[in-house]
């Protein structure tokens, strides 16, 4: 079993930096959508259509970007409350076409600027969590890389939360968990090894679905699997998903 | 003696004097507000607890907030306890700590109340417990009270104040907000109404789901509401930000809160809201 170190420094590897070459090893016909339709477009928040094994899908990613200025832009991978606002844009547009949807996660929050507090960030992730709590199309989660806090959960209310091998998932990034509970950041390792953020410990909770071997991607399994889950969930009622999406959380 | 000696005298006497009074003085008789930063002998907070200067409420415990707000309360699972899911270390001292100091096993107090004359779901997060931080048990607390209200057709009342997500706990507290949010929205399709009333301080994960679902939200004046920690703000654009950055009154002006309402009058307008709902419905008479 992967030691905590190991899986982060895997969760952050710069290979996984750009979203839209996963998106591209999954997906086909993949056509971007940008901007909120309110105040602008956010690079960290990746959305668009595009097909499954030649059936429909939305997809929503958090994009870090492939060099410094790409990352500059998307605060490596962090989103602002513009870019909440896209992916429920682009969730509600999924559900209106009868289209499943699928987030790929990377991010270690929400931006956490003084622009995008004033502009409701806080607000933003409730939003997108209530409302995908109720959407009627079946969501596929597949955390790729790291998924700190809200900021994550606000595109992982699932009916199926997947993750890679070497990826992580936590309340907190481990600096702010550092941050907040011994006020020093350079604690992180600390904080790393209590906050049991690896895939394997929160399977066992309960917590996530699946895990995914990095392999997967590239000899093709993953999107034969993510096909078949979809279809699975595709042929399921919608109240009954609903009410089984409402169950995974209600448990804790 | 001579002059000199009086003087020495009289000097070391007073200061001992000073001292002797010094001791005398209980801490908490002089208080200072952590927002206008007036000083002022402490019974002038009233039995609101409210700066006599600026209104700022100071932190209270719930079931000290609850007295101020209604005598009827009926109080709902009051025995949950959090099971440390993570098996943090010291934390269950923590917790013994905070609930001595608050009365309550976690850090909400829910029931159902009146409040005038209209019976409501109502909930009151503790600040005094470990920050009123989100763990299991609070969670699954509020979560009850929401499923509980919508069974008996009760619009619910919950007053907010809260750090964020409890660390301890980690993606256990993180769930919780998924949990609860599932909760108010099945409230919300039973046509039932939700009034969050934001306290001192409600942050993190706390603003981040339920704090902001709310049909209607209030809060009590100079409480802090946001998102991410002033501090963490500050290091990420390395700038200092004004010390009413995340107050309820800028929060007020960019359109997230309906009315700030000062802590003597909250009785007086949940009981005018609870007023309309209650009213019978068009074509129901």
């Amino acid at each position: 079993m992967a030691d905590t170190q190991s899986v982060i420094a895997g969760a952050r590897s710069d290979r996984k930096a750009n979203v839209y070459e996963i998106i591209d090893q999954l997906l086909t016909d993949f056509f971007e959508l940008h901007g909120d339709q309110v105040s602008g477009d956010d690079s960290a928040v990746v959305t668009g259509l595009a097909k499954l094994s030649g059936h429909p899908v939305a997809v929503i990613a958090t994009q870090k970007g492939n060099n410094l200025e790409e990352r500059m832009a998307t605060h490596f991978g962090s989103p602002e409350p513009m870019g909440y606002r896209k992916s429920l844009r682009v969730m509600k547009l999924a559900e209106k076409l009868n289209f499943p949807i699928i987030t790929l996660i990377n991010t270690p929050g929400a931006y956490p600027g003084a622009d995008a507090e004033a502009s409701g960030q806080g607000q933003m992730i409730a939003k997108n969590i209530s409302e995908m709590l109720k959407l009627k199309v079946p969501i596929l989660t597949l955390i790729i890389g790291e998924a700190g806090s809200g900021g994550a959960l606000a595109l992982a209310c699932s009916d199926q939360i997947w993750m890679f091998e070497n990826s992580m998932y936590s309340v907190l990034s481990p600096e702010g968990f550092a941050s907040i509970m011994w006020k020093n950041a350079h604690l992180a390792d600390k904080a790393a090894k209590l906050m049991r953020l690896t895939p394997d410990w929160l399977l066992k909770q309960h917590a996530i679905h699946r895990i995914i071997p990095e392999s997967m991607l590239a000899d093709g399994t993953l999107k034969i699997a993510m096909t078949g889950a979809i279809r699975t969930l595709s042929h399921q009622d919608p109240t009954e998903r609903l009410s089984n999406r409402a169950a995974f959380f209600r448990r804790f | 003696m001579s002059f000199g000696e009086h003087v020495k005298r009289f000097s070391s006497r007073s200061v001992s004097m000073l001292k002797h009074y010094q001791a005398k003085v209980p801490s908490g008789i002089w208080q200072e507000c952590p927002r206008c930063h007036a000083g002022f002998y402490f019974k002038r907070a009233g039995q609101y607890r409210v700066c006599p200067e600026c209104g700022y409420g100071f932190r209270v415990t719930a079931h000290r907030r609850l007295k101020m707000l209604t005598k009827h309360f009926e109080e709902w699972d009051a025995d949950l306890e959090t099971k440390d899911p993570t098996e943090f270390p010291e934390y269950d001292r923590k917790i013994k700590k905070a609930q001595s100091m608050t009365h309550l096993k976690d850090g909400v107090l829910t029931g159902k109340a009146a409040i005038g004359d209209y019976p409501a779901a109502f909930g009151i997060m503790d600040p005094l417990f470990i920050m009123g931080s989100l763990g299991t048990a609070n969670g699954e607390r509020i979560t009850r009270m929401f499923e509980k209200a919508t069974q008996q057709q009760l619009p619910v009342i919950l007053l907010t104040a809260s750090g964020g997500a409890r660390m301890q706990e980690g993606i256990f507290s993180l769930m919780q907000m998924a949990k609860i949010s599932q909760a108010v929205n099945t409230h919300s399709a039973a046509g039932l109404a939700y009034i969050s009333v934001i306290m001192d301080p409600t942050t993190g994960g706390v603003t981040a789901s339920f704090a902001s679902q709310a049909d209607i939200t209030l809060a009590e004046p100079k409480a802090l509401f946001g998102f991410t920690g002033k501090r963490v703000i500050e290091q990420t654009i390395n700038k200092q930000l004004p010390n009413d950055f995340q107050s309820v009154e800028n929060s007020y002006k960019r359109g997230f809160i309906d009315e700030i309402v000062p802590r003597e009058h909250m009785a007086e307008r949940l009981s005018q809201l609870l007023n309309i709902f209650e009213a019978q419905k068009w074509g129901e008479d």
